[in-house]
């Protein structure tokens, strides 16, 4: 019941899709890894480090009248893996899913190797194959370990 | 062997390399055999950094299979001083050729390249990537010296930028061999392929000095340290004297050592090792012409594939 009365602090939406068990402090980056910035009148509710049974402490965000597409999803993984994704419409949760680690991702993260061609001026959309703990360049196979956030190329 | 192109060691199976191998091997017994194996092929040679020895061997290689080369020339005085992509260059070049030979100072430039041609493209080298047919080359000088097979090498230089040695390290994982890397710290092998060793489930042994382990080596691979990966000049000229070797200090190593470079070398192996059997390295970058050879025909093919 703790969980649930935490998750009043946040209010309930219509319909859209709620992300919870987010780590501590990796909501904004969730927003970022969306496009989701606030500017297109998105109604965007989020709970950063609020207590958590799974974790000491998680963030939840909510999104009103959006619903997460697969590659969304997949990318979530990066930087959420133990993220939950909630589907809501009219107020009820119709799907609730557990994000899966894609076997790669596009266009979403740029390579922090100033070297890599990528980084150049090519007409070549980033991608980085997902590893068990990390995440590597396909093109000059840089492996990115820690704080993949820093490299979302918003 | 069928693959579109050859971007990396990697990609090659232990059959694939003992193919190529096998293969320049009857070339070099008997060239005239295949003097127009390529007649009428054109290779297009696209080098955005200077190169002398695997410009001039894709160049003789091709050459002397009976057919020819386009060469984009030096990058001063190409189109991409106005400012075109490489993506735009080797779809412009693959249509005056049949296959293309990319070398580029980026990582990555011909896994990216590869993408936007439906010709052949060989990696020639990427920036601190890959160096796939120098490899060849050098397993190929491995084979005729010292064997494949058992063999433990030693790996000594600039591990960190050093694209031969990472393109040579994952194929020696083919062959079983065991690896000592011997570097200055600041020049040690980067996790990428130290990740991709350990996948093939080799442990990656990594030393600060040649000493120790010189007597255990079959082929000490000798890489130059270069100046400008070194902020500090004194820096620079203490840590590359540690990696030098002469005759004298070969003294302590197996009589039937071979010594490798890749080439070119500036004082790391002193000339006086020149005259000693260890000395592979002109052998070496002769083998380079036989080894491309081969690889140019297994790639292109012919009538009768």
């Amino acid at each position: 019941m703790t969980e649930t009365n935490h998750e009043l602090r946040v209010s309930k939406i219509r319909s859209g899709t709620v992300i919870d068990h987010v780590r501590g402090g990796q909501a904004l980056n969730v927003l970022a890894i969306l496009g989701i910035d606030g500017a297109d009148g998105e109604e965007v509710s989020v709970g950063m480090n609020v207590p958590s049974d799974r974790f000491a402490r998680k963030d939840i965000v909510k999104v009103e009248g959006r619903e997460l597409s697969q590659d969304e999803v997949d990318v979530l993984s990066l930087i959420a893996p133990d993220a939950t994704i909630n589907i809501v419409r009219d107020y009820e949760v119709v799907e609730k899913h557990r994000v899966e680690r894609p076997d790669s991702v596009e266009g979403v993260l740029s390579c922090p190797n100033a070297n890599c061609i990528t980084t150049g001026s090519e007409p070549v959309v980033s991608r980085f194959t997902v590893l068990e703990d990390a995440v590597r360049c396909a093109y000059c196979e840089t492996i990115v370990r820690d704080d993949i956030a820093a490299h979302i190329d918003t | 062997m069928r693959h579109d192109h050859l971007i990396t060691s990697k990609q090659l199976s232990r059959a694939d390399i003992e193919s190529i191998l096998d293969r320049a091997s009857e070339i070099d017994d008997d060239p005239e055999a295949v003097a127009q194996r390529q007649a009428g092929t054109l290779l297009g040679l696209l080098f955005f950094e200077p190169s002398t020895r695997t410009k001039m061997s894709f160049e003789a290689a091709i050459k002397r299979l009976g057919g020819d080369v386009v060469d984009m020339g030096a990058v001063e005085s190409s189109s991409v001083t106005k400012g075109e992509s490489l993506a735009d260059t080797v779809r412009v070049i693959e249509g005056y050729a049949d296959a293309l030979v990319l070398r580029h100072p980026r990582e990555g430039a011909a896994a990216m390249a590869s993408e936007f041609v439906d010709v052949p493209l060989l990696n020639a080298g990427d920036g601190a990537g890959h160096h796939p047919t120098q490899t060849l080359l050098d397993l190929y000088t491995i084979r005729e010296n010292a064997g494949l097979d058992d063999l433990t090498i030693g790996i000594m230089g600039d591990l960190k930028y050093g694209r031969t040695v990472h393109s040579l390290a994952y194929a020696l994982t083919k062959f079983g061999a065991t690896q000592h890397f011997i570097s200055p710290e600041s020049l040690r092998l980067p996790r990428e392929v130290i990740y991709d060793l350990h996948l093939e489930g080799v442990t990656v042994k990594e030393h600060e000095s040649v000493d120790e382990i010189l007597p255990s080596l079959d082929v000490l691979y000798v890489t130059r340290i270069q100046r400008e990966r070194f902020p500090d000049e004194n820096e620079y000229a203490q840590i590359a004297g540690e990696y030098r070797i002469n005759a004298e200090i070969l003294e302590d190593a197996a009589d039937d050592l071979t010594v490798m470079h890749p080439l070119p070398r500036v004082d790391e192996i002193a000339a006086d090792v020149d005259d000693t059997d260890h000395a592979a390295y002109f052998e070496q970058a002769h083998n380079g012409v036989i080894v491309r050879m081969a690889l140019l025909d297994s790639f292109l093919g012919d009538d009768d594939d």
